[in-house]
Formats: structure tokens, sequence, C-alpha cells
């Protein structure tokens, strides 16, 4: 009989070898490029903080700064409470979006849509600028408390302290988790679950031993990402008068004490360690984990309908954190059209008159976001797309190194950033001017900062599509470059602009890193001008109206990138 | 156009310590409609990439019209290929897809809405140009990629597995448009298949490849009825194969399972192959063939002929038995008598 013999290569290893050619010297050009653009801008800055941190006044390696540190009780302290507030949001958050996770993924239910918008909403303005409406709103004569006070004599200390810093952080990051463990928890194959639910698993039981740890993964980097963005914060505590904490003592050392003090130095190491381990700890807990994977034609877990009082229940729970979620948003709206509005339940008189300010005085910052955020995002597509290339379509040594430096940029936080920036190019100058003057170092700091963003984008895009498609054009008779051009790039155009867009929202909110390298306010973009509005009782009308805009600008835009990457989902289907 | 010769000569291929190809050397001759045949993983499609230029042998040549091309890039080889997965551009309409080898020739404008005319009139799809490719069934997708291949007038044309993402049907439709196409272009044509019925309805002759060696290369008919070994005697067509020795002083074949089997001729080899249609299933002995008592094992009606496994001595033979409706069935444990037409057996290495 005719017995077709086993086959004699591992298919799929050749299969990968044979996609990529070999490199060209343009190919090396590439790299060289963007190894210098990382390497000036985020490796010797940031490598800068580390030496100053670690150096004594005659160059000589120390600990002595870390010992400073340790032994002064303002830093001790604001260690602790950046621990602290970071644990405990959290905790807070996942409190918050397991419940929703588990209720969208579990059960057919109506409020799904909601959730998603739930999703989407607290990310769409910027902490700092939902912490002055929250004050307004939950302090301790805002809103709430003023109406609990009158009805049940009692108020609400949910603003004062730390307490307030928690909670807004928490409101503001929460999704990151829910928005991670819903796509996790829609992962699972459900013949897992049937098969616990076979050997007589259920309820709370199933959930906690089956359900949530194939979905940990996903939950973990959820709440990785919420520590290290708290951790890192700089605006919220500002804006909210907390400043024992690690990242406002950073600010405050080298705005106050000046650029050589070593304590700005040692915080900023101190703030990466954390961040670095907050990455690793999640990243090492899932390796070798990777079981959360929805075969082909599998179904996912099994969905049941909410029996009316769970339901009752259920919307109860959603409309109770929507209500709070959209505070800020709400908040926000009413005082940018508040002409007055201090101890009192809603703002007593309305005008257009912050939008006019707005307009007459803050054009220019208004300008700045946008040239600033718009290059930013530029750079970072192009850089996304080339390292994309280089490692899909390349065998070039040392490409992975370039994936891995872009993305590290996420455990860089922006004042430290800052930081080595001041620290690293003071003495450099474009026409007479020191370069950390101008505000190019703001673009570029921006561009380095969201550069992780974009990247996933490409890659994603660039993944999608199948390499015959390049060869096709190349068997036609076009080069590399004529394929780039004309097949790659139409056809990656989603993912480019999903990537821009998020690249120039992130940057547009961007406040920790802007602080320290505006020092002119002509150079002031929106995010910094909301800031210093938001800094006298009299600018906070117009510092709303401005945040009202950059809200807005966010929300559409990131509509705008959501609508590029399903429409670049669709005319991709074929390009698999 | 001019009909070229490709050369393959001593071709090597390795990823690191994984041989893809061993030592390949063939010749296809000019205008010849050439199958590249072997099951996955034998190397096929990696000789095929290699003619296109998307691999790069470690050693050995390659010649098209006599010119070593093996440093020359894809895109100036001007070698044509239909990928397997198609490869139409998503994001262009078919017109712009079959335009798209004439526009990086810098063809004028009047030219290539003619050429692309006339290609997209070829395969039958001139009401179609408007469209996007997934606005089309498989097969128009097939005939947009073979338009888009043709219409740059390559000196070769390679096709991948062209007809597997086909159904039945339109396979065989297909199958024979590719002929009519290649013999009309009379352009040199390489195709790759896993599909032996494929290859050899198609194909004016054939290379067997496994396991990165070239295995035998030939005209179907050639390979079919003179397998050089085991391998090949297996996958075109079908066989049984029976281990043993040509002993040429007696004029047989001398094997442990079905003792000596006289053949008229012989040569040096480790098995002797039958193809099932030459052992014949009788009640009673007759003349001709080489006989034996057998047992019927299984058989499956399969309307034209029925296959026996019968069992013969120590061996378990295949044996196809042409049907008429008067012709018996026998069934399972029944006693009969098992011809081999020995003229019709190779010994094979």
């Amino acid at each position: 009989m005719a017995v077709t013999p086993a086959a004699a290569l591992p298919l799929g290893v050749a299969a990968d070898v044979r996609r990529r050619v070999g490199a060209s010297w343009r190919s090396y050009a590439v790299l060289a490029a963007i190894s210098a653009f990382l390497l000036a801008l985020l490796l010797v800055p940031v490598g800068a903080v580390f030496i100053t941190a670690f150096r004594d006044g005659d160059g000589s390696f120390t600990l002595g700064h870390f010992g400073t540190f340790f032994s002064t009780g303002l830093m001790r302290e604001s260690f602790g409470n950046s621990l602290y507030v970071a644990i405990t949001s959290v905790v807070a958050a996942s409190l918050i979006a397991v419940p929703l996770a588990y209720v969208t993924a579990r059960f057919q239910f109506r409020g799904a849509l909601l959730i998603q918008t739930l999703g989407v909403l607290p990310l769409i303005m910027p902490p700092f600028v939902g912490a002055v409406a929250m004050q307004l709103i939950f302090g301790r004569s805002g809103s709430v408390n003023l109406l609990l006070d009158e009805t049940f004599g009692i108020s609400l200390p949910i603003m004062q302290g730390l307490t307030g810093v928690i909670f807004v952080e928490t409101l503001h990051y929460f999704p990151f988790i829910l928005m991670n463990l819903i796509v996790a928890l829609r992962a699972i194959d459900g013949a897992m679950e049937e098969a616990a639910l076979n050997l007589g698993a259920k309820g709370w039981r199933l959930f906690s031993r089956v359900v949530f740890p194939l979905a940990l993964p996903g939950y973990l980097a959820g709440a990785a990402l919420v520590f290290i963005k708290v951790f890192d914060d700089l605006g919220t505590p500002l804006v909210l008068g907390q400043t024992n904490l690690l990242a406002p003592q950073a600010y405050l050392r080298i705005t106050q004490v000046g650029l050589e003090d070593p304590l700005g130095y040692v915080i900023s190491v101190i703030m990466i360690a954390f961040s670095i381990l907050a990455l690793w700890l999640s990243i090492r807990v899932m390796k070798g984990k990777e079981y959360s994977t929805l075969q082909k034609g599998g179904a996912g877990i099994q969905r049941r309908t909410l029996s009316r009082g769970e339901a009752w229940l259920a919307y109860a729970g959603i409309v109770l954190v929507l209500l709070v979620v959209l505070s800020p948003h709400l908040g926000l709206l009413l005082l940018s059209f508040a002409r007055v509005w201090s101890f009192s339940v809603l703002p007593d008189d309305y005008t257009l008159a912050n939008y006019a300010t707005v307009f007459a005085d803050s054009t220019g910052m208004i300008t700045n976001t946008l040239l600033y955020c718009g290059l930013a995002a530029t750079i970072d597509v192009v850089i996304g797309v080339s390292i994309a290339y280089l490692i899909l379509r390349t065998r070039i040594p040392a490409r992975q190194w370039l994936d891995f430096t872009a993305s590290a940029a996420i455990a860089v936080p922006g004042i430290v950033l800052a930081i080595g920036y001041l620290r690293t190019f003071q003495s450099f100058e474009v026409g007479g001017v020191p370069i950390t003057q101008t505000w190019l170092v703001i673009m570029l700091a921006y561009s380095v900062r969201r550069l992780p963003y974009a990247l996933r984008s490409c890659m994603a895009a660039l993944q999608q599509i199948n390499i015959s498609l390049e060869e096709a054009a190349e068997m036609l008779g076009a080069s590399k470059w004529r394929t780039v051009r004309r097949v790659l790039i139409p056809l990656m155009a989603g993912g480019i602009l999903a990537g821009f867009v998020s690249s120039f929202i992130t940057a547009a909110v961007e406040l920790s890193a802007t602080i320290l390298l505006v020092v002119k306010e002509s150079q002031a973009p929106m995010s910094y001008g909301i800031y210093l509005y938001m800094q006298s009782v009299s600018g906070r009308g117009a510092g709303a109206a401005l945040g009202v805009l950059l809200v807005v600008t966010v929300a559409v835009g990131t509509y705008l990138s959501h609508v590029a990457a399903e429409r670049a989902n669709r005319s991709l289907e074929n390009a698999r | 156009m001019k009909a070229v010769a490709v050369e393959c000569i001593g071709i090597g291929l390795a990823y690191g310590s994984n041989q893809v190809l061993r030592n390949i050397t063939m010749a296809i001759e000019p205008g010849e409609f050439f199958a590249l045949l072997g099951p996955s993983g034998s190397g096929k499609s990696t000789l095929l990439r290699l003619i296109a230029g998307f691999n790069q042998a470690n050693r050995g040549q390659l010649r098209v019209d006599g010119r070593d091309i093996g440093h020359v890039p894809p895109h100036a080889r001007n070698i044509g290929m239909v990928f397997q997965s198609y490869a139409l551009w998503p994001h262009m309409s078919v017109y712009d897809n079959v335009a798209f080898g004439l526009v990086e020739r810098s063809v004028g404008r009047a030219e290539i809405k003619r050429r692309v005319g006339e290609a997209l009139a070829l395969v039958g799809l001139g009401e179609y140009a408007q469209r996007r490719p997934n606005q089309l069934s498989g097969g128009q997708q097939q005939r947009v990629a073979l338009a888009r291949t043709i219409v740059i007038e390559p000196q070769v044309l390679l096709l991948d597995e062209p007809l597997s993402n086909l159904d039945k049907k339109l396979r065989e439709q297909m199958r024979l448009e590719l002929k009519r196409l290649q013999r009309a272009l009379g352009i040199t044509t390489i195709f790759v298949t896993h599909d032996q019925e494929e290859a050899m309805t198609t194909a004016d002759r054939m290379a067997v490849l496994d396991a990165g060696v070239l295995q035998q290369i030939g005209a179907p008919r050639q390979l079919f009825d003179n397998p050089s070994n085991q391998f090949v005697a297996q996958f075109v067509g079908s066989t049984n194969l029976i281990a043993g020795h040509f002993d040429a002083v007696h004029g047989a074949f001398i094997s442990e399972s079905l003792g000596a089997i006289p053949l008229a001729a012989g040569s040096a080899g480790t098995a002797l192959s039958i193809r099932p249609n030459a052992v014949r299933i009788s009640s009673t002995r007759s003349a001709g063939g080489f006989w034996f008592d057998g047992e019927i094992k299984e058989s499956e009606f399969l309307g034209e002929f029925t296959r026996y496994q019968v069992n013969v001595g120590q061996a378990s033979l295949i044996a196809d038995a042409p049907h008429l409706s008067t012709t018996p069935i026998f069934q399972p444990g029944a006693r009969v008598q098992v011809a081999i037409d020995t003229a019709e057996a190779r010994v094979v290495v």
C-alpha cells in the first residue's frame, strides 16, 4: 500500500526560518539609527540618573545617598506612603474590576456594553484633572458631603489625605484590570470549566479554583500596570496637595533644592526599581502558564442567564460604579461652566466666560499640545513600524534588543526621564539656547515615553499580514523598499493609525515629565496649562474649561483609533 | 517569447543542522510542464521558493536559460509565482492587483490597460476588474493570482500547490484549464504538489522528492511503470512491497514470505513491487501468472473495482479486481487462488 512516510522535517521550524531573509545594509542602517535614538534618549539619561544616585562628590561609588534617604524621616515616610497608596489602589481597583469582569464574562447580560463604557470613561480623563473635580464633589465641603451633612448630619472623609489619592487613582486605573481580565476570561476554554463541573466543583469553588486561576495572567498584567501607574503618578498627589509621596518628593527636590541634590536621584532609582519589580513579578508568575488559550473552534466558558434578583443586584452595582466613575467628568463640566462654585452642592451661577478666557489666553497651549504630541506620535509610529519590520521580517542580530529596550520605556516614570534629560543634556545647546530649555526635549520625552504603545500596535498590524503578500510583490518586480511602500504600509495603515492616536492621546495627558521640562509658559502644552490654572481658586474655572477640551480631544481620538483598528481588522481578513 | 530551461546543479540547503535539500540536480526543459511531487516536509516547496529567490542555496548552482541566477534578488529574476494562498492584496482592486507588476516595470498607462485586459480575459474574469479580492470566490481568486503572474510575461512560471484550496470539482476543471493555458503560452512551468494524481494528470515530467533528496525524475508513466526505489513505488500509485533479493542465476526473486518468484528480468534490489492491479484473484487457477493459495481477509467494494486484502503464505497482498455486474465478490474468509503477473513486478532498491 502507498504509505506516506511521516514528515521528515519539523515543518514549523523550517517555515519560520524561511520567512526571514538575510539583513541588508539598509536594515543595519535602520537598526543603527533606532539604537542611537534609544541610547541617547532613554538609556543614557536613565543611566545618568543611576550613576548620580550611586556617586560620591569625588566621583567614587557610594551607597551613602541611599543611607541618607533611609535615615531621613520624610523620605522614609514618603516611601512607605507610596507603597501604601499603590498597593491599596491595586486592591481597591481589584474589588471594583473583578466582579464587573466576572459578571460580563459569565452571564447573559445586557449590561455588557455599559461595562465596556465603564472601561473607557476614566481613561480619557487624566487623573490630575479628575482630582480637582472629585474634590468639588466628594471633598470635605463638596456636593456629596454637603448633602449628607444636611440630611444625616454625617460626612465621608474620602478625599482627605492619602485616601483621596487612593480614591482618585483607583477610579482612574481600575479599567486596566477590568479590560485585561475580561479578555483573559473570554479566552478560557469552556471545556476546562466543564471538566471541573463534571468532577463536582461549582459556584465559588469553581471560580476560585479553576476560572480565576486560568484568568490570572490577565489579572496580573492589569494589576502590575495599575501598581506602576499609581506608584509613579506625580500630577494627582500634587493637585491634591499630598507631597509626602516619592514622585512629588523627587519633583520638589529637583525644583527646590536643585539638579545637584542626590536625593532626587535616589528616589528615581527606587521608583524605577519598583516598576521593574512589579513587571518582573507579573511576568514571572505568568511564565510557563500560557493556559488560558481558547482552541480554535472551541467554545468559551458557559454563560448563564441571571435570575431576576441577581440582575437587579448586578445592575445596581454597575450603575453605582458608573455614577462614581462619571462624577469627575460631570464635575469638570459643571466647573467649566461655573461662575462661582464653592460650599454649595451645585454651582451658583453659570457662564461661558471660562471658555472665553481659555480661547483668549491659551490657544498657544492647544497649539503646543497638537505640535508636540503630533511630532512625538509620528516619531513613534516611524520607529514602531521599523522595529516591527526588523523583528518580524529580518534576521538581523540584536533585533529583540530593540523590542525589549523600546518597551522598557514603560517602566521609566516621566519624572525620572525628565530628571535624566536635565542632567544629560544641560550642556547641549541649539542656537545658543540650552536644549533643555527648548520644547524639543518635551516632545522627545513624549516620543520615548509613548513609544511602547505605538510599537505594540505596529507589531500587531505586521503580525497579521501574511508574508506571501510581500513575496508576491517582489516576485512581480518590486524591490524591498517598493514592497514596503506599495503593499506593507497600506496594509498596516489601520494599525499605524491606531498606534499614532494612542501615542498622541496618552502624550496629550502627560504631566509628570512635562512639569519638569517646561521652563516658560509659552512652551506649555494643555496638560501643564490645566495644572497651572488649577493652582489658584480663581483659575479653576478656566482650568476646567481647558480640561474639558482635553478630555474631548482624547475621547474623540480614542473613538477614532477604535474605529481605525476595527476597520483595519476587517480589511485584513484576506491578508492573513 | 522564448521558452527557457531551468537547471539545478548540486543544490543543497540547510538551516543550521537541518538539511532541507541535499544535492539536487535536475534539468527542466524549455516549455516543459514540470511537477515537483513529494510528501509535506520533503523540501519541494523550499526548492520552488529557491527558484523564485525567496530562499538561498548553501551549495550548488541554479541556472535559468544557462545563466547562474543564484545571487539575483527575487524582484529582478522575472520568475512568476502563484502562491498557495494566492496572496492577493486586499487593499487593491482586481485590476490594480494584476497591474502591479507592470507598474513596477514602468509600463505606459495605455499598455497596462491593454495587457491587464488581455490577462483577465485569458482567465475569464474580464468583468471582475473593479471587484476587490474578497468579493471573489476561491476559484476566481486563483485566476486573478494567475493573471497577475502571467501578465508580466515571466520566463518561468511557478505554481505552489495551485489546486489545494479548491473543492474537488473545481480542482479537476482548473487542472485542465492550467494545462490549456500552459500549452497556449508555451512557458516553462514548475508546480509543487503532494497529490500524485494531480502531478500525473498534468505534468509532462515530474520529480519525486523525499527528505530533501531527489528520488526519481521522468515522465509520469515512466515513474509509475518503472519506479527506481520503494519510496517512488509507494508514492506514485499504490503497490505491494515484498522484501527479498533478486537471484540472477535462477532468474527468480527470493523472499522469505512468498518463496521464489520467477522473473524474466531483474536487477539488484531489496524489494519486489507489485501493483494491486497486477494481482489477480480467482476461484480456480488459469493460464498466465504465478499462482498461490490464498485467503481473503478484507474486501472493499469501490464500484469500478473491488479492493481485496488477501493473505498469501506469510504475506498480505492488496489486489484490485475490476468489477462488472457479473463479477463475483469474495467474502472475508473465502479460500481463493491468487496470481501475480510477473511481467508487471519490478525489483526496487
